[in-house]
């Protein structure tokens, strides 16, 4: 049989038990086999012992979206085999543990009262057993394989052939087996799998021997027991990606910020956000070109009100500097946001959105925040709120959200989310040809330079440009003052009403400027497939991949479309978007909230009337299949005017 | 460098708090203690919360930051964290620093940045015009109160002691020499200094009056008794010399704590030097800390490419076949 190009696989087992290292296992061995791949994890806000899956897809060309359908399905407990059976395709293998066939679906106790009601009703229509053997009937009815493993008998095995008889120091290489014996199934080499195996735990003898052991046992186990020549899903190797990164969103974002020169980050953790810190802090000594290190430092504060002030405090100081958070966070910080924009200081925050409001889904994923962002604090300030569409954009668009604060002396946000901060993706090795740019920055104040009174500095000056001189506080001949009050040139206090208007002017012109000076395509991008496609999708942030991926599908099979993805939120790049929407037939709003926050945004400043919205909050990333149906279901004459999503387990 | 005069730490900002209030006291001893110590105007910066306390920055010359309610501490603490050669010195309101900045004291305390923090304790929120503040004791009843407090008192000592403060002071804001002398051995201590300083609102606090602190009013022998002593003049030295003796002070010092009402101390309660300050926990993973902290970083070449190389990093996650 001829090989496939791509293929959505998935691990699924207990919080706890290493399905994540197991994912990253796979994906480093795929990877190096020449594929792309894209991974996303979910997981709930628990520790140990709930269920947890990570997907991904492996592909000839580059991916960055899921698909609802599984083609390969790899567990070592029963709970993953009742809440994703289902979702494998016709031919799709599933790997389970053969000693857990007769496991009673009542008896997992993890899996929730609406889930289990909901796989029981799929038994009982379909005739079969309320077991795992019943499941995997089921999945068998449907054309799928089954794949048996006694993982008990086999750690035994494992043990005897290392001399080492404790088995239970041994047990938690049962998930190497699972995804081995995946990858056997898959006819990937299984020297990769070595490899990558070596990558994870070189540094820990022990651990790599027994990995290695399981590995290769696993890998031959499938070929001696199985019959594989007909499998449907073999996958051909390619040409190794050259140059090629596989990291997660998070870590972009937060190389981006080394590469910007941020060397201050305060944080109070929160998922999804807590990974980029932790990441910083572990990168806290920097190499540099000219040979010498610098540093990053990284602090924890007792609350995120702390975390936003104690930013701004440092801030003062000349440093880069920032904040990352989730929606939780971000509400606590709104008040010093408005301190920010009044006294004109660069700040970056990085804002992980997650499932809301109040705590909501906190390990799960949603694009609620936007309208939020762009209204945060109380009264009128300039901000910038820019939004990254995946991986690779994050860790550029850290470095950017670094450079318009400081060229426009404001906070700006840098919206990603969940899905984007914890999935994984290869990217194109980044590049650091960038620029630092640090607008009226300056680290001396000549003698005769302060025009206020008495070696004053007038740190915020009115003249012709929203943009004033701006010195660190401790610069001599520079002292300024700062307040969250209405001020003077220098920065203390004042009621008067014609200072009041100056200044408001000042700050607020800093939007108009921001629209004048940033590039087009970090305002909006027209991903513009054929120019004749006369209908339009809208959207912002992550779901960028699943939208290119749905709209490729829909254009080979004729159906061309356009997609304006939205990258600056505000201030709202109308006239960009106007352009991109003129001849649009029809608009289509996509978006990861319940309300299209960015459909009302684009109503509001073009006065284009969106046409279509398709929104999804189940906390479940948008995937392709679902998206494309939907955006199907719209073209062939669908009169609903608004779809709900509502894919994933 | 010419000699700067105190006059030279004054501005000439039009200052709107009410005749009489303590605020004036705590303003001019923090100008005496920044000339006598002749700190460069540059270097020094004043940082401030909300409130009638929070205006400080604004009558002295040198920068100042006037943050926001309750938040000083974070915004001193970032700004010091990131350049460690400023002199920083945090001023509030005792609404501000032990109510809506409650945690961010306990917060401090377990940090240990290098700063002093000054709380204008006057029992009232005066900016929002009397109401109890958290310093306020059970059953008391200032002139805006509309009943008698119902909420009862934080013990401020106490409070920084548990929280780790490692230099706890309390001076008197009509006391103007001992104040600014605090004020001097809490800017050069080496770690987070609190001063808590009593000081009378005559507008709002009728109960805790400038008359009140002088025993005017407990004249059972026919002349004043003050309320007030001095802890330094029975002999307490609150230094800590070994650690064999923080058990001791801490006891003496909360019984110092609880002393009010008849028999006020005032004095330095406590300073330990031998714990690290936060600099010196950074700098022990971060070697070059004080010599390159986050505000002396170079970020980019004279191209303004970015001058961090993260090769390192990036083959780390790079694929390899
Ligand atoms: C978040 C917030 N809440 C409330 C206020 C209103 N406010 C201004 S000053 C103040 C109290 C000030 O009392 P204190 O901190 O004791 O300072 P004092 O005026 O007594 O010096 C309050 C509540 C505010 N500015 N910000
Ligand atoms: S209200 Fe009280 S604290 Fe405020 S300025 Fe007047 S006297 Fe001073
Ligand atoms: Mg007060």
């Amino acid at each position: 049989m001829t090989g496939v190009n791509s293929i959505s696989w998935l691990i699924g087992g207990p919080q706890g038990s290493g399905v994540d290292s197991a994912a990253n296992i796979f994906a480093k061995t795929c990877a190096k086999e020449g594929f792309h791949i894209f991974g996303k994890r979910e997981f709930y806000s628990n520790i140990k012992g709930e269920h947890s899956y990570f997907t991904i897809r492996i592909s000839d060309k580059p991916v960055n979206s899921h698909l609802e359908e599984i083609n390969v399905l790899v567990s070592f407990d029963a709970e993953t085999v009742f809440r994703h059976a289902d979702k494998v395709s016709a031919g799709g293998m599933i790997i389970y543990d053969s000693s857990l066939a007769e496991t009673v679906l009542e008896e997992v106790p993890t899996i929730d009262f609406e889930a289990s009601n909901r796989i029981r009703k799929l038994l009982q229509d379909s005739g079969q057993s309320m077991n795992l053997n019943g499941m995997l009937e089921f999945a068998k009815s449907r054309g799928c394989m089954v794949y048996g493993l006694p993982y008990f008998e086999m750690l035994e095995t494992i043990a005897q052939k290392m001399n080492d008889p404790k088995l239970s120091k041994i047990s938690r290489v049962v998930n190497v087996m699972a995804i081995s014996a995946s990858i056997s199934l898959l006819g990937i080499k299984k020297n990769m799998l070595i490899n990558s195996i070596q990558e994870v735990f070189g540094s820990k003898p022990k651990l790599l021997a027994s990995n290695i052991e399981a590995a290769e046992y696993a890998y031959s186990y499938i070929g001696t027991k199985y019959d594989t020549k007909n499998i449907k899903y073999k996958m051909t190797p390619k040409d190794a990606l050259k140059d090629y990164l596989l990291l997660s969103g998070s870590q972009a974002a937060a190389i981006g910020k080394i590469v910007a020169g941020c060397r201050f980050q305060t944080y109070y953790p929160i998922t999804p956000a807590s990974d980029e810190s932790e990441f910083l802090e572990s990168n806290q000594i920097i190499d540099q070109v000219d040979g010498k290190s610098g540093s990053i430092v990284v602090v924890q504060t007792e609350d995120e009100i702390a975390a936003i002030t104690m930013a701004i405090g440092a801030s003062l100081t000349g440093v880069r500097t920032a904040t990352a958070t989730s929606g939780p966070g971000f509400s606590l910080m709104a008040e010093a946001l408005g301190w920010a924009g009044m006294n004109e200081v660069p700040l970056v925050v990085t804002m992980y959105q997650r499932a809301g409001p109040s705590t909501g889904l906190p390990t799960r994923h949603e694009q609620s925040d936007l309208l939020f962002a762009i209204n945060a604090g109380h009264g009128e300030f300039p901000k910038i709120v820019l939004a990254s569409g995946d991986i690779e954009e994050s860790f550029y668009d850290a470095i950017k959200a670094f450079n318009f604060a400081e060229i426009f002396q404001l906070p700006v946000i840098h919206l990603l989310d969940k899905a984007i901060s914890s999935s994984i993706q290869t990217c194109k090795r980044f590049s650091n040809d960038l620029k630092i740019e640090r607008g009226e920055f300056k680290n001396t104040i000549g003698r005769n330079q302060s025009e206020g009174a008495a070696g004053h500095f007038q740190r915020f000056k009115l003249d012709d440009s929203p943009i004033s001189t701006r010195v660190p506080i401790g610069t001599e001949n520079a002292i300024f003052w700062n307040t969250g009050d209405e001020h003077t040139e220098e920065g203390h206090i004042s009621e008067d009403p014609e200072n009041r208007n100056k200044m408001m002017d000042k700050r607020m012109k800093k939007l108009d400027l921001a629209l004048e000076k940033i590039n087009q395509d970090d305002m909006a991008i027209c991903h513009d497939f054929d120019s004749d496609g006369k209908n339009v999708v809208v959207s912002w942030g992550s779901t960028k991949g699943a939208i290119l991926e749905a709209l490729e599908k829909l254009s080979e099979e004729g159906n061309k479309m356009k997609f304006v993805q939205i990258r600056l939120l505000h201030p709202f790049p109308t006239e960009t978007v106007k352009k991109f929407l003129k001849d649009a037939k029809l608009v289509i709003d996509v978006e990861m909230n319940y309300t299209s926050q960015l459909g009302s945004l684009v109503q509001q400043n073009t006065g284009r009337e969106i046409d279509y919205k398709i929104v999804k909050y189940n906390g479940r990333p948008m995937s392709t299949t679902e998206l494309y149906i939907a955006l199907k279901a719209i073209l062939s004459g669908n009169n609903e005017r608004r779809i709900v999503l509502d894919g994933g387990t | 460098m010419a000699e700067l005069k105190l006059a030279d730490y004054k501005t000439t900002v039009h200052n709107d708090w009410c005749p009489g209030c303590g605020d004036f006291g705590i303003l001019n001893a923090i100008q005496m203690a920044l000339s006598e110590m002749q700190i460069p105007r540059h270097k020094a910066v004043i940082f401030s919360g909300i409130g009638c306390s929070g205006k400080t920055p604004h009558f002295i010359n040198v920068s100042g930051i006037h943050t926001l309610h309750g938040r000083v501490l974070p915004f001193a603490q970032g700004a010091k964290i990131a350049n460690p050669d400023l002199e920083i010195i945090a001023v509030g309101g005792d609404g501000d620093g032990l109510g809506i900045g409650a945690g961010h004291f306990v917060g401090a305390g377990r940090k240990n940045v290098d700063i002093p923090y000054l709380i204008f304790n006057n029992a009232v929120y005066g900016l929002t015009k009397g109401q109890a503040s958290p310093t306020l004791r059970l059953g008391e009843k200032t002139k805006s109160l509309v009943t008698p407090n119902t909420s009862n008192s934080v013990n401020p000592i106490a409070l920084a002691l548990v929280s780790g403060f490692t230099f706890i002071a309390r001076s008197y804001s009509y006391d103007v020499k001992h104040l600014k002398d605090t004020i001097k051995r809490a800017i050069t201590h080496k770690g987070l200094a609190f001063v808590d300083v009593l000081q009378p609102c005559p507008t709002y606090d009728d109960i805790h009056t400038r008359e009140w602190y002088q025993g005017i009013n407990k004249q059972e022998t026919g002349k004043s008794m003050p309320r007030i002593y001095k802890i330094e003049e029975t002999g307490y030295d609150g230094t800590i010399k070994d650690e064999s003796e923080i058990n001791e002070k801490m006891t003496k010092i909360l019984e110092f704590s609880s002393e009010w009402g008849d028999r006020i101390p005032i004095g330095i309660f406590y300073q330990n030097e031998l714990i690290p300050s936060y600099h010196e926990r950074i700098a022990e993973n971060n070697k070059e800390y004080f010599a390159k902290p986050p505000s002396h970083q170079e970020i980019s070449d004279n191209e303004n490419k970015p001058i961090a190389k993260i090769d390192k990093i990036l083959d780390k996650l790079q694929i390899k076949d």
